[in-house]
């Protein structure tokens, strides 16, 4: 057979293999899918909500747009590995394709240096030439990187790279082989048959032909067998992620969402991810505690294994839920969901659970406001009467639904896992809001807040506490003085990351005091360690983790640092001597009488 | 308004060294803050759930640390897991840890995956 040597037979067995794995294990994964998702999947399948999603994969998983934005030093090195070697392939196939003239094999394309044994023969594949040679020293200057982050992460820009299993070493050795390799084989046949570029050109006629003819053979199988190697370990390794990633964008474009439990959604995304770090170095608990196995990348590469079940659950655990490592996966895994699946409590008896709320009855609110304040807001009372003092302010009707008793609105049961208990809850509640006949739910507590926006069906529209203000403002309904007082603006995890509430607050802060400037705010900004996402660090610990976002926010020397969650208030007052306030109490207080 | 939490209760012995604390024992490892509890009462009085039912954390713990399981088991399904008794506790005890992981130990359960 023309255009054939046996060398190439590693590499063809390892490519066929690869497609069979990827095709067996995409089907699996998808037949995995719930009810839900398998729904969603078949009503919008020929959808053209599919289109945006081409866009984002060349950004995502060719150009590596996010890494970039985030840390340009780490997305030139997965930038130029991915695009590079993406171009590589397509380049490589035009141009053997058109040099064959119809006698191509795929593998041509991969080995064409070897089997196009002429000279470039005109000026286009003069041009093929320089091109491919261009290509290649494009991806090698990432490797070379990737080689450089292995030895000293801090150099491109992460305090702490991954630490990697056996497995994902060892395919990472075959990977930075393979672009080496390559340069060498088409280095020796250049030297050969003059069919090189500016590069490889240059370092072929280095060689005696002699030492060229006599490596030539063996240089090439092992560039096979490396190609080999690195396919058929890929499926079982975070390189997997190459391809799975294309089909999670198009799945999450097409509607699909994390559910409560592990699904085949699930296996997609945990087989997205490409153990970047970036979720290691946002994460509190390592930055500020010095606690490094229980981060999101860790959690995934477990769970996708499904092995060592004991630390899948004891990292589960320990997680603030702070969404920092969320709003930096270059990926958008929807890791705050996957981190309650591993933390899902299964089916628990609850027939019992709850009985007692039975008897609790509506109230008649019809043409009013339902306020929510919240469980932790009733161990912050100046909140609540900040926030009546703001409704009569401005002649609201209000029904303060949990004055003297409170349902919880199951957030924190879920985060938990305890999803069915949870739901319980929330049916409860929606009887009684809907029952009521409120025309619009605010809440003082960014859990609730979030838990009511994203996981109640309610029929009326639902605002935070400074949403409504800021409304309250714009309209002119409510007159508030401005002073010259500083404040300085905690944005609460659950509020910013989680609902991408960062304007409104600002809002209403420049209306009554200057704000200022911190260094970590908005999506960046720090947790204030009570969440109510972590059950295993200490009050010790906490406190560590408070102090950090308290050095935050009391390094512009403010008078009053605001938040916008009873909680974190609770956290930073029991901190520091400064003024700490919530939102509505600084309003209340600047009221024109 | 409920009731203030600390009604008087019937006069009984407990004879410690007959009792199994080996539950009690396997809670403090996972929760060592437990170690801290005066048994104020201050969780109890704070307690969310407690506003609509006789729930007792502290009573409930309290049972727990002395190896009385009886029934307790159906009593922390009360709980909703709000966090206050968290936040109120003077002495910094995990009171939400430390309730499910009575729960996991009463039911010898623990999460599942896949
Ligand atoms: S979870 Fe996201 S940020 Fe963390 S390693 Fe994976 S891809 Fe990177
Ligand atoms: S949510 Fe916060 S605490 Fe949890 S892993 Fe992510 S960054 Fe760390
Ligand atoms: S509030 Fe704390 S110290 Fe007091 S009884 Fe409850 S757990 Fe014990
Ligand atoms: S977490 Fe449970 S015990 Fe604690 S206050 Fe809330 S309902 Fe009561």
């Amino acid at each position: 057979m023309e255009n054939f040597s046996p060398f190439v037979l590693p590499f063809v067995l390892g490519s066929i293999g690869l497609l069979i794995i990827c095709v067996y294990k995409y089907v699996r994964w998808i037949r995995q899918f719930d009810r839900l998702q398998h729904k969603t999947l078949l009503k919008n399948i020929f959808s053209i909500k599919f289109l945006p999603a081409i866009g984002e994969m060349f950004r995502e998983c060719l150009l590596h747009v996010r890494i970039s934005k985030k840390n340009w030093r780490l997305g030139y090195m997965h930038r130029s590995i991915a695009f590079g070697w993406f171009l590589l392939i397509l380049v490589g196939a035009i141009e053997s394709r058109i040099g064959t003239k119809g006698n191509f094999h795929y593998w041509v394309a991969i080995f064409y240096r070897y089997f196009h044994q002429v000279p470039p023969e005109n000026h286009t594949a003069w041009v093929f030439t320089q091109l491919m040679d261009l290509l290649l020293l494009y991806v090698l200057s990432g490797i070379f990187l990737a080689l450089v982050k292995k030895i000293k992460s801090n150099l491109l820009g992460m305090k702490r790279a991954t630490k990697h299993t056996l497995m994902d070493k060892a395919i990472r050795i075959s990977l930075w082989g393979i672009f080496p390799l390559r340069l060498l084989c088409e280095s020796v046949s250049a030297r050969l048959y003059h069919n090189g570029g500016f590069l490889t050109q240059t370092i072929g006629d280095l060689f005696s032909t002699n030492v060229a003819s006599f490596l030539e053979m063996p240089l090439w199988t092992l560039y096979s067998i490396d190609l080999c190697v690195f396919f058929l370990l890929l499926p079982f390794t975070r390189y997997m992620h190459i391809f799975t990633e294309v089909f999670l964008i198009y799945f999450r474009k097409v509607g699909l969402r994390e559910h409560t439990k592990m699904t085949g959604f699930t296996k997609f995304e945990l087989s997205s991810c490409s153990r970047c770090g970036m979720c290691i170095d946002a994460c509190p608990l390592y930055k500020d505690l010095g606690i490094t196995d229980v981060q999101s990348v860790y959690l995934l590469r477990n769970l996708r294994n499904l092995e060592h079940h004991k630390d899948i659950i004891a990292a589960g655990k320990n997680c603030l839920m702070c969404h920092r490592c969320a709003e930096d996966c270059p990926v958008n895994i929807d890791l705050m969901n996957i981190r309650r699946i591993s933390r899902d409590k299964g089916d628990l008896d609850i027939t019992n659970a709850y009985k007692y709320l039975f008897k609790v009855k509506s109230f008649n609110a019809i043409g009013r406001v339902a306020y929510f304040g919240g469980c932790m807001s009733h161990l912050t009372p100046s909140i609540t009467e900040s926030m009546q003092t703001i409704f009569r302010a401005v002649g609201q009707k209000y029904w303060y639904m949990d004055e003297d008793r409170s349902i919880c609105c199951g957030r924190p049961l879920a985060q938990q896992g305890f999803n069915q208990q949870a739901s319980k809850l929330r049916r409860k509640v929606t009887d009684l809001i809907i029952n009521s006949g409120a025309k619009m739910l605010i809440t003082s507590c960014p859990i609730c807040y979030t838990s009511f926006k994203k996981e109640y069906k309610l029929p009326i529209p639902v605002m935070h506490h400074t949403e409504y203000i800021d409304k309250l403002l714009k309209k002119g309904i409510l007159k508030v003085n401005k002073s010259d007082l500083k404040v300085t603006y905690h944005d609460p995890c659950e509020l910013g990351r989680g609902c991408g509430i960062y304007k409104e607050p600002r809002n209403v802060l420049k209306a009554v005091a200057n704000l200022m400037k911190t260094q970590n705010e908005k999506e960046n900004s720090l947790c204030c360690g009570m969440n109510l996402g972590n059950t295993v660090i200490s009050l010790e610990q906490q406190t560590i983790i408070r102090n950090t976002a308290l050095d935050n926010l009391t390094a512009p020397n403010p008078d009053i640092i605001a938040t916008a969650c009873p909680m974190c208030k609770k956290a930073f007052k029991h901190g520091t001597n400064a003024n700490v306030k919530d939102i509505a109490e600084i309003v209340a207080d600047h009221l024109v009488p | 308004m409920a009731e203030f939490g600390f009604s008087i209760s019937k006069t009984r012995s407990i004879k410690l060294s007959d009792t199994d604390l080996s539950k009690y024992r396997q809670l403090l490892e996972a929760v060592p803050s437990y170690n801290r509890c005066i048994g104020c009462g201050g969780c109890t009085a704070s307690c969310t759930a407690r506003q609509f039912t006789d729930f007792n954390i502290r009573k409930t713990h309290w049972y727990f640390r002395r190896g009385q399981y009886d029934n307790l088991e159906q009593e922390l399904q009360k709980c909703m897991l709000c966090g206050k008794c968290t936040l109120v506790c003077p002495r910094g005890v995990n009171l939400r840890s430390l309730i499910i992981n009575m729960r996991q130990i009463l039911t010898n359960t623990n999460e599942i995956i896949g």
